[in-house]
This record gives C-alpha cells, structure tokens and sequence, in this order.
C-alpha cells in the first residue's frame, strides 16, 4: 500500500512527497473540512426532508478530494453516485447538487466549461464512458485526462473490466478510481472477490495498476498526479484502489451500518480519519489553526444555506420542460402529447 | 447512377459521411482491415486511416460505453453490433445510458450516435443471429429506431441518421443485403427519419410493413390483385417513431388494415400501429385490424425457418379474413 502520511500525521515516504506549495496543502484541507460539514448538513437536511437521495462521504475525503485536486480543469469527470464532491470542487455549483439529489433536472446541467457528467447511478457504466473519453482526448490531441470512480462493489462488474480493458487496448488517457471503502451495502469486499487487492485487477487489462491508503490525502494526490501525467504522456491508464472507509450508512434510504459492521472496525477506520491526520501534519508545519479551520466550517454552514435557499426557489419542473429535453427535435407522437400537457399546465 | 445493393449502399453512406465530416467514427468487431463481417465497411479503413475506423475488443457494452464517451469529447460516432442478437450486452449502454444522455443532463450532454447492426431471418444463421428486437429499442423514449427495406432507402435513411443529433438505432436486415440490385445515386441525399412511403397505391386494404416484409407485402399484394383485391403497402421505414400520418391517411381510405412483422406476435411494434389505428380511425374501419406476425417462441432452430417466418401466404389469408369480416 502507498502511504506518505501515517495516521500519526508523519511523513513515511519522503521520496513519494508531491510538490505542493504551502497555500495547496492549505486548500486541501479547507476543501476537505468543507466537504465534512457538507456531509454532516446534507444528512441533517435530508433527515428534514429538504434534500432527497443522498450517498454519505464522510471518511472519504482524501480519496475524493485528493484525486481530484491532482486534475486540471480540461480534465473530464465520470462520477458515480457518492462521487459529488468531486462535482462540486470542479465547478458545479452547490444548490445543483442539491437539485441533484431531489430530482431536478436543473441540477444535472453542468455550467459550460465544466468537465463533467452528472452521477452515475448505473455502477459500472461510467467505466466504460470514461475510456471513450480518455480514447477521445487522444484522438483530438487534448493535454487532458478523464477520471472515473466506482466502489469496491463496481469492480465486481462486467462493465469495470470491459471499461479497463477498452482503455488499455486504446491506450485511453483515463484513470480509474475505486475506493474501497470495504463495503458494498451491507456486502464485505471479501465477498466480492477472492483477489487480494483491487488494485492487482489492473493485471487484467495490462495496465498499471497502484493500492493507495485512501485516507492519506497526500498519498492519493501523488498517485493520482502521477497517473494523470503518465496518461497525458501516452504511457497509458491506470487504475488507483484507495482504503478508505465511510463513516455513515451507504446511502439515506434507511440503509443501517449497524447491521453489518461492527463498533470495532468503525473505531479502527476512524482512527485513521483523513482530516485529523492532515491536521497533525499541517499543525506541525505552523500551516493550520483552530481558528481557520472554525472559518472554514462557517463559511460551509453560510454557503450550504444560501444554495439550499437558492434550489428552494427554483421553479418546479413541468412535463412540457421534460419533453422538450427528450430530443433536438420533438417526434410527432410527442408533440402531441406536449399538446396536452401544455394545455393542462396552462389552466 | 449506379446499381447498388443494400450493403453497398450502406458503405456507401459511411462513406460519405466520412468524407463530411470529420467527426464521424467508424468502429465495432472486424469492422477495420477485415472490412465487416457482411462487407459493409469494405475499404473505408483504407480510405480513411485507422484513426477513423478501427476495431475493437469483443465487448459490445465496452463498444456502446466508449461511443457515449466519445461523442462526450464532440464525436459523432458510427458503431456496430455484429449482431443483434448481442444487443443484450449492451442493453445498458444503448437504452439505459444514450437514449437518456440529453434527458439526463437537461440537453448539455448530446449523443449523436448511430448504432447499426444487422438482424432478420431467412438466411439459416446460428443461434441469437436472426432475432427481430427492435420492439425492445422502439419501448426505449430517446431512441429513433430505422430499418430500411432497399437499397436506395438505405443510403439516404444512414446518411440522415448519422447527422441525426440523438441516438439512432439502424437495422439491417441480413436477408436484404444482397437480395437485389437497383439506381442509388452515388452524390449525397438524405431521407427524413420518421417518414414512411406509399410503396404500392391501393383501395381496399393498407398493408402496413417494414424490413424484409415489405417485400412479403408486395408479392401478397400481386397476388391479391388477382384475385381482385386491391392492397395499399406503407414501408414504415422508421419504426421509431411511426409515421402514423401516413398510415391513418391510408387507412381512412382503404378502411381495412393489416400489419405486418417478422417478428413475434408478443415482440414487434405492431401492437403499437393496431392501437393507434383503432385510437384514431376506429369509425373508418369496416373489420378489426389483424396482424401477421411469427408465434411467440423463442427464434427457430435454423431447419424450422421456413415453416415459422411469416410469409405471403400468411398475409394473404390475413387479408381475406378482414375483407371477408
């Protein structure tokens, strides 16, 4: 396993450390702060019945963020459900996200010039997108990379390996996250696989293949930096396997950890938490305090409020709006019923 | 002018769409030096270089995931599926993932892909070779399904559905391939999509078909008109979405109306046509609207073909039972 930063916050691999400026290792924490409070106001909303589906990221920080603040804006996301953070850090504004998880198709419309895609309900199926786009941006020349992340329970599926082995036969500037977070639902990975690693998968389609600890937010940059620059450099995709844990259920929609897991491996997990870890380390270096870190939080809470606010007032949708994002140009059986769905949503 | 057959036809609209524009990609199993394996790829690796068409691994959801991302990168790709039969594997990508890629993404993301893929029956392939599934993709909202019956419809309708901006399914039935010759234009023409052609002008009855049973239609409708029955043939050409203007027309006039598939009863999208006929021409009808159609079991074993595909005679008898009703 790949580790720089042990939970202690000590620096074990000197050699692997990133170059990273004071102010990035600054915005890495911020960003990961942020995205907790994010975690914590999202299941409380939800609890309240203001945000609909919902998928916990708490504990996943460093492999969330930590992958993503290794990419460029040109760079092309694949996200799959829990994977909004991601979204949110490369340009989707936070009362979409919200509209995301009510069912707003407002919500899904990327900004220009954000690279990305909405979430990927369908496990597997971003794999495969992602290596037609990394094909993509060989083909039209583009110093850039697409990203995708799936769980240890997506590397069970036909579409993981076919999206792998596609990338690989291409040569596709793609890199393929799975974090393993240990469980799918209520399912260990030991039950998804008799593989010892994720990471050894890669053997399959030929291409590199690295298990990093998915809490070490310095761990997960340094690969995923050095994947993106190899891909852009016509060496190939790789597949990264972050450790990591979630802290909360699999989703909101009752899903109870209690069931399946147990007190002592949260304990264990939460042990290696990311953001105490990254704190130790930022603390020594004189980098982080408890007063910055309180302005982070506020200002999460502030911004949480105004986009929660902000998707409140967004109109509620209509079929006619629904039917009119079907095709470029409406079949005649459809405009016949916006017909009468315009006529109804007009009385 | 030149004498094409529908396969030559079809080479002949990726053809030029290759040569129009430079975003079109031509990819599936074999499609590249090997030229298909029908041939309706012939030479266009050739013309076009490996970075335009090209072959794939054996994995037609991985062909369908890498055609969505690559019209994400502002591709128009042109892939195919050696066999519809495999539509199975690849399920997700086309019906749960493209059809729903402009709905999903509030139209920032658009798919403009043409999946093409042979199918049909008459030809003694192997197993899942033959299966008529067009019904599965005509049930998909995002999708237009095509499937011509000639090889002059073939080249407009591939050409119009590859500059189509959301994702077109293109069935070519296997049986039509080299089945026959006739005048295609070798310049460029398009052929709208969703638009079907009076093939046969006729009184008393509409004969309402696609793919190979157009042809069953007409070699019915020569016969009929022996026996002083005068039958109408509407080829619907898209069967997603269905020109139901054309057939409604139709049926106003003639006043009886048969569809017909190769297809099971059960699969198909004949039950569609039926019901919206009875929808909005009920009281133009002198007699139910029947179907023809294969019987509900899984496709024949290759020696049973002949006696289960639907054929002329099975159309005629259908005929006679609404004039006779």
């Amino acid at each position: 396993m790949f580790q720089i930063l042990n939970e202690k916050g000590e620096i074990v691999n000197e050699d692997a450390m990133p170059e990273l400026s004071d102010d990035d290792l600054k915005e890495i924490m911020r960003r990961m702060v942020y995205t907790r409070i994010l975690d914590q106001r999202s299941i409380a909303l939800n609890r309240q019945g203001r945000l609909g589906f919902y998928a916990p990221t708490a504990g996943q920080e460093a492999s969330q963020l930590g992958s993503h603040y290794a990419l460029e804006k040109e760079d092309f996301i694949l996200p799959g459900y829990r994977d909004v953070p991601q979204l949110i850090w490369h340009g989707l504004p936070l009362y979409q996200a919200f509209l995301f998880s009510r069912g707003h198709f407002h919500g899904n419309q990327m900004p220009e010039g954000v690279n990305a895609v909405s979430p990927q309900i369908i496990i597997g199926a971003q794999i495969t997108q992602a290596a037609g786009v990394g094909i993509g941006m060989k083909k039209r020349g583009k110093d850039a990379i697409a990203i995708t992340y799936t769980g240890d329970g997506g590397a069970s599926q036909g579409d993981f390996y076919e999206g792998i082995n596609f990338a690989g036969a291409f040569n596709a500037q793609a890199v393929f996250v799975v974090q393993n977070n240990r469980y799918a639902i209520s399912v260990p990975v030991e039950k998804q696989s008799a593989a010892q690693t994720i990471a050894q998968k890669a053997v399959a389609a030929g291409i590199e293949g690295i298990q990093v600890d998915g809490m070490d937010v310095l761990a997960v940059y340094a690969a995923t930096k050095d994947a993106r620059e190899r891909a852009i450099n016509g060496e190939g995709p790789t597949l990264i396997e972050t450790l990591t844990y979630r802290y909360g259920p699999h989703t909101m929609a009752g899903d109870d950890p209690t069931r399946y897991r147990t007190e002592e491996t949260d304990n264990e997990w939460e042990a290696k938490d990311p953001i105490v870890r990254f704190r130790t380390f930022l603390e020594t270096k004189g980098l982080w305090s408890e007063e910055e870190e309180n302005e982070v939080i506020e200002q999460a809470k502030e911004d949480v409020k105004a986009a929660i606010k902000k998707a409140d007032e967004q109109p509620k949708q209509k079929v006619t709006e629904l039917m009119d994002i079907m095709y470029e140009e409406l079949p005649a059986s459809l405009k016949e019923q916006r017909e009468e769905y315009e006529a109804k949503e007009s009385k | 002018m030149a004498q094409m057959t529908m396969i030559q036809a079809i080479t002949d609209a990726m053809r030029t769409e290759l040569k129009n524009d430079e975003n079109v990609l031509v990819f599936g199993e074999d499609v590249g030096q090997n030229g298909g394996v029908f041939r309706a790829t012939e030479g266009l690796q050739k013309e076009f270089g490996e970075d335009r068409v090209f072959d794939t691994p054996l994995a037609e959801s991985g062909i369908g995931g890498m055609s969505i991302g690559l019209a994400l990168q502002g591709f128009r790709p042109v892939p195919e599926i050696q066999f519809f039969g495999f539509v199975f594997e690849t399920m997700d990508a086309i019906s749960g993932q493209m059809a729903r890629y402009r709905y999903r993404s509030g139209g920032t993301r658009t798919m403009p892909i043409t999946v093409r893929s042979p199918f049909g029956g008459g030809v003694h392939t192997p197993e899942l070779h033959a299966d008529s599934l067009e019904g599965l993709m005509a049930q998909q909202p995002g999708l237009k399904v095509v499937i011509p019956s000639n090889p002059y419809d073939a080249k407009g309708l591939l050409i119009q559905s590859i500059r189509d901006n959301d994702p077109v399914i293109f069935l070519e039935h296997m049986k039509l391939y080299r089945s026959f010759r006739e005048e295609v234009p070798e310049e460029e023409y398009a052929i709208e999509l969703g638009k079907a052609e009076v093939k046969r002008e006729g009184k008393d009855v509409t004969l309402v078909a696609y793919g190979a049973m157009v042809h069953t239609a007409l070699k019915a409708a020569d016969e009929l008109e022996e026996n002083g029955v005068s039958a109408e043939v509407i080829d619907l050409r898209t069967v997603a979405p269905v020109d139901y203007e054309t057939i409604l027309e139709s049926v106003k006039k003639t006043n009886r109306a048969v569809v017909l598939q190769e297809a099971q009863k059960q699969a198909g999208i004949a039950a569609a046509v039926v019901s919206e006929i009875q929808e909005k021409a009920i009281l133009h009808l002198e007699a139910p609207v029947l179907r023809v159609a294969a019987p509900d079991t899984v496709y024949p074993f290759s020696q049973a073909e002949t006696v289960w595909l639907p054929n002329h005679n099975d159309v005629v008898e259908k005929v006679n039972k609404v004039m006779n009703f």
